[in-house]
């Protein structure tokens, strides 16, 4: 909502300053976003009248004028030189004088132009800063009082203010509403004009009929005759206009959009013409298939609930939200039928939006129009269109069914000081009720408030509580000290916080990063093989279309980004959710139908240490990452197995199991991704659900033993192909509870051993809580961890 | 006499002169081998009276003790000389750079999360979590916002399209954290069931939201950070003290100033934003709108079951990325999210 501060206060006018008055408006709940004033600084500049206007002797784009300044300065004739294209003898123009400063600092002094002298300048809008273009001198209306200054003139030292109004102050979407707050906050009179009936000089009328009543409980309508709608709009209406923000178009349509501005009731005046002869006008729904060009000639198929203003023939207009092509005036019509109508918020709302388009209107209309004000906005409507466009006004028609229910809502002292903290007592919630016009009566410790017509937001005790603490000022609640019930706040030992997991993350070398959910088609594909990903309906751009369903790609855009950016090593980590279609029904989801798991990815490009010089600039490998994985899960033992995933290389790929269960991947980057995502090599990365890294480990104390280890070395070749997970869980089974560890400390394959064939270190520790192992029961663990690897995966001890 | 503190002084000269330890062994020889000078001169003892080898032989083990003396001090200034050298050797330049992992870090809002947590946890908060592609219920009718209410206009939706491409019913990716509010309360209240007195509800509930919205000012995906008091006798007092405080132990400083001005949420009455005003720095004296809040609208409460006129609450949501800007001096919010090494680094 946009106004002019001296329209404003030709009906409140408090003691403020302008700044005071914006800060009061905020604090009071509506908003100023802005405020600026209409016209930059500028002084000495009057209102003058060009007399005559001769070429300039040497130039022949300047003319030199003989300008009337009434009593400004002299009083005396001033030649100046003028420049602009529409000068011309008869014209009211600003004219700065002579030690006059316009916009920037810019004086104007007395000078020769070209060798004829010029006593100041004649201006156009751009120069006094009040227009962003200008393609001449800024004209003035003819009974503009010359030598005035400008200023005045103008009425240029107004202020503009824009206010951010929330859905619930519609009452606020007009001059009056916002005079009323005012004056509501500072206690300042707020002096609204009486609005008398216009003249009746005409019988012309239509009846109305409200064949939805619910939707449309009253219509008021009249039949204006004679009207001359090309008649100009008066400087100051169309000033006030402007300065709400709104271009004049004509007489008509600015006079109803005054009165919107105004009073907040919309108008909307059709062409009498050319609507059906002595058709009633109805508020009906819309019929089954019935479409409609609106003014902003969109064609629209109107939905069944729609409420549209019908003549006998067709639908005129959508009620409350815009009018007819077909029906509306132009500068050609002589008699409209004039409409200020009440329609249920219930019935516009959201209709507008759904035809993707919304109006000043349908804007008010939704939030809720005053109900009691409908006549008195038709009358002043009328009165100023006679004013202006002449004519003869016919009766008004009325028609009136059930009007929105105002059922008084109890207040309870008691209940407001327990809401608000704040022991207000009955007679200061009295004096803010008051202040605010609600009519209320007191019972006991309560009031019982009659929320007046114009107010749609005050239906519960609540909402009055909240127009107490409004009026008694938000600044006048105090701050509480914090006070409570204290509890102590359990986490299971078994889980770690996700911060630590986050941290773990950040202390191996990782950098968290912060990716779009919603991410381009192509990446589902490539890097999950999801050709029906979910698919945003709207989305803001063609590459941000889907939901992701992993965080590779993410991460993987992140690297070539970075690497464009020169960076050469990039370890980045991601933790957010990822959305998938919930393919099992009756699946606990939160939202049926999706699922969204919580993950946490991570990716390595470059070398395998920090660059520097104590290292050997080796690349970062599959074990590298591997390492961090298990580290950040540890002491949980992971187990892992090849894995065919469409983001990542067939060779080296496994999925990750956590206790016999699936918890993601890692594996280097398929190589045609890296290609064609702009990566010099592949970049290894994990992707595991959250869930998982946020498991710990309850500790359980195991007796240490007193006794010396025995530690036995052997080695074995098996097939090349045969995974060590298999090999070390063989004897992990075999072995009995003496054998404390079994590690791999080295792998071989070349000379040596056979052609597809590899060998196997292993170190194995044996130990006894009771006593130390003799020779002969170390090397019966070791012959059987042998003879069982023999038998079972065919491996051959290496001498 | 004269001669064996001559031989003394031969033993001592020659050591001093000899800087290896192999020649000063065969040096040593020269005196205390088989055949060396002092060996000789015990030797010679036999030969000798039994009045004279008294004499004779103290003077001789004199010498002896004196000759190993020498020796035993060259060789320690010898070992002390080839240590200095070795050390001197190894020394080091201890400015080069360490070796090893660097260190990563968090992204800055995730600090601010992390932060913002730790201080409510500090006042008995936890942390509530919920999906984000959300039910249009919980998203807006449990919040008191039913279809066509204006105020879903002021929220610019996402809406997904279902398997046959068309717009999905009932679902869209979640606009604020506002319906963790709604679960919770719901979920809480079936948990206490049982009970007579309502456990009170302290949670904060931070996550990413989504708006159709894209410029300087605006990311179509950003943070909020939700919280909830409920409890049979919390104050909108209650609801001013607790973001005064927060905001003061946040930007840990008393500089600033707090004002709640009236507003409109449909899941608040009476509701209120939240302005913060530095008294220094670059902002100094500019009112920062950061955060929206109010007393749970009794719909709301009434909806997740719980009894409005024994109960109250108070709710506020609070934009992470914006705190993380104003604490850390940020001027573009789109830096949060284009993974810059440059940018994020900074804040390891």
């Amino acid at each position: 909502m946009k106004f002019s501060e001296s329209w404003l206060r030709t009906f409140v006018n408090p003691a403020l300053s302008s700044g005071e008055l914006s800060h009061l408006l905020t604090m009071a709940g509506l908003e100023v976003e802005a405020q600026d004033p209409v016209a930059p600084a500028f002084d000495g500049v009057v209102v003058a009248k060009v007399l005559s206007v001769t070429k300039h002797p040497d130039a022949d784009r300047l003319n030199v004028c003989q300008v009337e300044v009434g009593n400004a300065g002299d009083g005396a004739l001033r030649q100046i030189v003028c420049g602009a294209p529409n000068v011309a003898a008869g014209l009211i123009v600003p004219c700065a004088l002579p030690g006059a400063t316009l916009p920037g600092g810019f004086k104007i002094r007395l000078a020769k132009v070209r060798g004829v002298e010029s006593a100041g300048m004649l201006c156009s809008a751009k120069e006094l800063g009040i227009a962003e273009e200008a393609d001449g001198l800024l004209v003035l209306s003819a009974d503009a009082p010359v030598g005035e200054n400008l200023r005045h003139a103008l009425d240029l030292d107004d202020q503009l203010f824009t206010l951010k109004l929330t859905p619930n102050r519609a009452d606020c979407l007009s001059l009056t509403g916002i005079a009323r707050e005012v004056a509501a906050l500072t206690g300042s009179p707020a002096r609204f004009p009486a609005i008398a009936p216009a003249p009746v000089n005409s019988a012309a009328s239509r009846f109305v009929a409200l064949d939805a009543p619910a939707a449309c409980p009253r219509y008021c309508g009249r039949v204006i005759e004679g009207v001359n709608a090309r008649a100009a709009t008066p400087q100051w209406l169309r000033q006030r206009l402007e300065r709400s923000g709104l271009r004049s178009i004509s007489a008509l349509v600015d006079v109803t959009n005054y009165v919107l501005l105004e009073l907040g009731q919309p108008l909307h005046a059709f062409d009498n013409a050319k609507l059906s002869p002595s058709s009633p006008i109805r508020a009906r729904l819309a019929k089954p298939g019935e479409t409609l060009t609106l003014l902003n000639e969109q064609t629209v198929e109107l939905a069944a609930d729609v409420l549209v203003i019908a003549d006998d023939r067709a639908a005129l207009a959508m009620a409350g939200i815009m009018g007819g092509a077909a029906s509306g005036v132009t500068l050609d019509s002589t008699e409209i039928f004039l409409e200020s109508a009440f329609f249920a918020p219930k019935t516009i709302a959201g209709r507008a939006r759904r035809y993707n388009f919304s109006s000043d209107a349908s804007h008010r209309y939704e939030r809720g129009v005053d109900f009691a004000n409908c006549l008195n906005a038709l009358e002043r409507a009328t009165t100023l269109i006679l004013e202006i466009c002449g004519g003869a006004a016919g009766p008004v028609t009325e028609s009136v069914a059930e009007l929105p229910a105002r059922p008084p809502v109890r207040l309870r002292v008691a209940r407001t000081q327990k809401v608000l903290g704040v022991p207000l007592t009955a007679p200061q919630i009295a004096d803010l009720l008051r202040r605010l016009a609600l009519p209320f009566v007191e019972e006991d410790t309560a009031f019982w408030v009659t929320p007046p017509s114009y107010r749609f937001d005050l239906e519960i005790e609540a909402d009055l509580i909240e127009e107490v603490a409004r009026l008694h000022g938000y600044d006048q609640i105090p701050a509480a000290a914090v006070e409570g019930r204290l509890t102590l706040l359990t986490q299971g030992e078994d889980q770690r916080p996700l911060c630590k997991v986050r941290q773990q993350m950040a202390d191996r070398g990782f950098q968290e990063v912060i990716n779009f959910a919603f991410v381009p088609e192509a990446w589902e594909t490539d890097f999950a093989a999801n050709h029906a990903p979910i698919r945003l309906a709207n989305p803001i751009a063609s590459q941000l279309a889907v939901m992701r369903s992993g965080l590779i790609g993410g991460l993987v855009e992140a690297i070539a980004t970075n690497l464009k950016r020169q960076q050469s090593r990039v370890r980045l980590f991601e933790q957010g959710r990822c959305f998938l279609r919930e393919k099992t029904p009756g699946n606990a989801s939160l939202t049926a139908g999706y699922q969204q798991p919580v993950r946490l990815a991570a990716l390595a490009y470059g070398a395998a240490d920090p660059e520097g010089w104590g290292h050997d600039g080796r690349k970062v490998d599959f074990f590298d990452l591997k390492g961090d994985l298990e580290a950040l899960l540890a002491p949980a033992e992971l187990t892992f197995a090849r894995v065919h995933h469409p983001a990542l290389h067939p060779g080296r790929a496994a999925s990750v199991h956590l206790a016999g269960k699936g918890i993601g991947v890692i594996g280097e980057l398929h190589p045609q991704w890296a290609q064609k995502y702009d990566l010099p090599a592949p970049p290894v990365l994990f992707e595991i659900t959250l869930e998982a890294a946020a498991q710990s480990r309850l500790p359980a104390y195991t007796e240490v033993s007193r006794f010396q280890s025995a530690i036995r070395d052997r080695a074995f070749v098996v097939d090349r192909e045969l995974p060590l997970q298999t090999v070390l869980a063989a004897m992990k089974k075999c072995a009995p509870a003496r054998v404390s560890s079994i590690e791999l400390f080295d792998l071989y394959q070349g000379k040596g051993v056979p052609a597809g064939k590899k060998s196997l270190a292993f170190r194995i520790v044996m130990q006894d809580t009771e006593r130390t192992l003799l020779d002969v029961e170390i090397d019966a663990i070791v012959a059987e961890i042998t003879a069982y690897l023999e038998q079972t995966l065919a491996a051959q001890l290496r001498a | 006499m004269h001669n064996l503190d001559a031989i003394v002084a031969e033993a001592k000269a020659l050591f001093a002169s000899i800087a290896d330890p192999d020649a000063l062994e065969q040096a040593k020889a020269r005196f205390l081998g088989k055949s060396g000078q002092i060996t000789e001169r015990l030797k010679g003892l036999a030969k000798l009276a039994q009045e004279e080898k008294k004499s004779a032989g103290a003077a001789i083990n004199r010498a002896k003790a004196l000759v190993e003396a020498a020796l035993t001090e060259r060789r320690e200034a010898i070992r002390e000389a080839e240590l200095a050298a070795r050390l001197a050797e190894e020394a080091l330049d201890v400015t080069l750079p360490g070796r090893g992992e660097a260190q990563g870090g968090l992204h800055p809002v995730t600090r601010t999360l992390e932060r913002i947590e730790s201080l409510f946890r500090s006042i008995g908060f936890t942390v509530a979590d919920g999906p984000e592609i959300e039910t249009d219920f919980y998203n807006f009718t449990a919040l008191n916002t039913p279809e066509d209410h204006p105020a879903r206009s002021m929220h610019d939706t996402f809406y997904l399209l279902d398997e046959q491409g068309q717009v999905a019913e009932n679902v869209l990716l979640r606009t604020h954290t506002s319906p963790i509010q709604a679960r919770f309360m719901k979920a809480h209240v079936e948990r206490y069931r049982h009970l007579d007195v309502l456990p009170e509800i302290r949670i904060i509930a931070p996550g990413r939201v989504y708006r159709v919205d894209s410029d300087a000012t605006h990311s179509p995906m950003f943070h909020q950070v939700e919280g909830l008091w409920v409890g049979e006798d919390v104050s909108f007092a209650d609801l001013k003290g607790v973001i005064a405080d927060f905001l003061k132990c946040f930007f840990e400083s008393d500089d600033l100033e707090v004002r709640f001005r009236p507003s409109f949420f449909p899941f608040t009455e009476p509701s209120a934003e939240i302005d913060v005003a530095f008294m220094s720095g670059t902002l100094k004296g500019r009112w920062l709108e950061i955060a929206g809040c109010g007393m749970v609208h009794p719909n709301v409460l009434t909806h997740a079951g719980i009894d409005p006129e024994r109960y109250t609450g108070f709710a506020f949501g609070f934009g992470p990325d914006r705190l993380t800007m104003l604490r850390y001096g940020v001027n573009d919010l789109r830096l949060f999210f284009e993974g810059d090494l440059r940018f994020l680094r900074q804040f390891v």
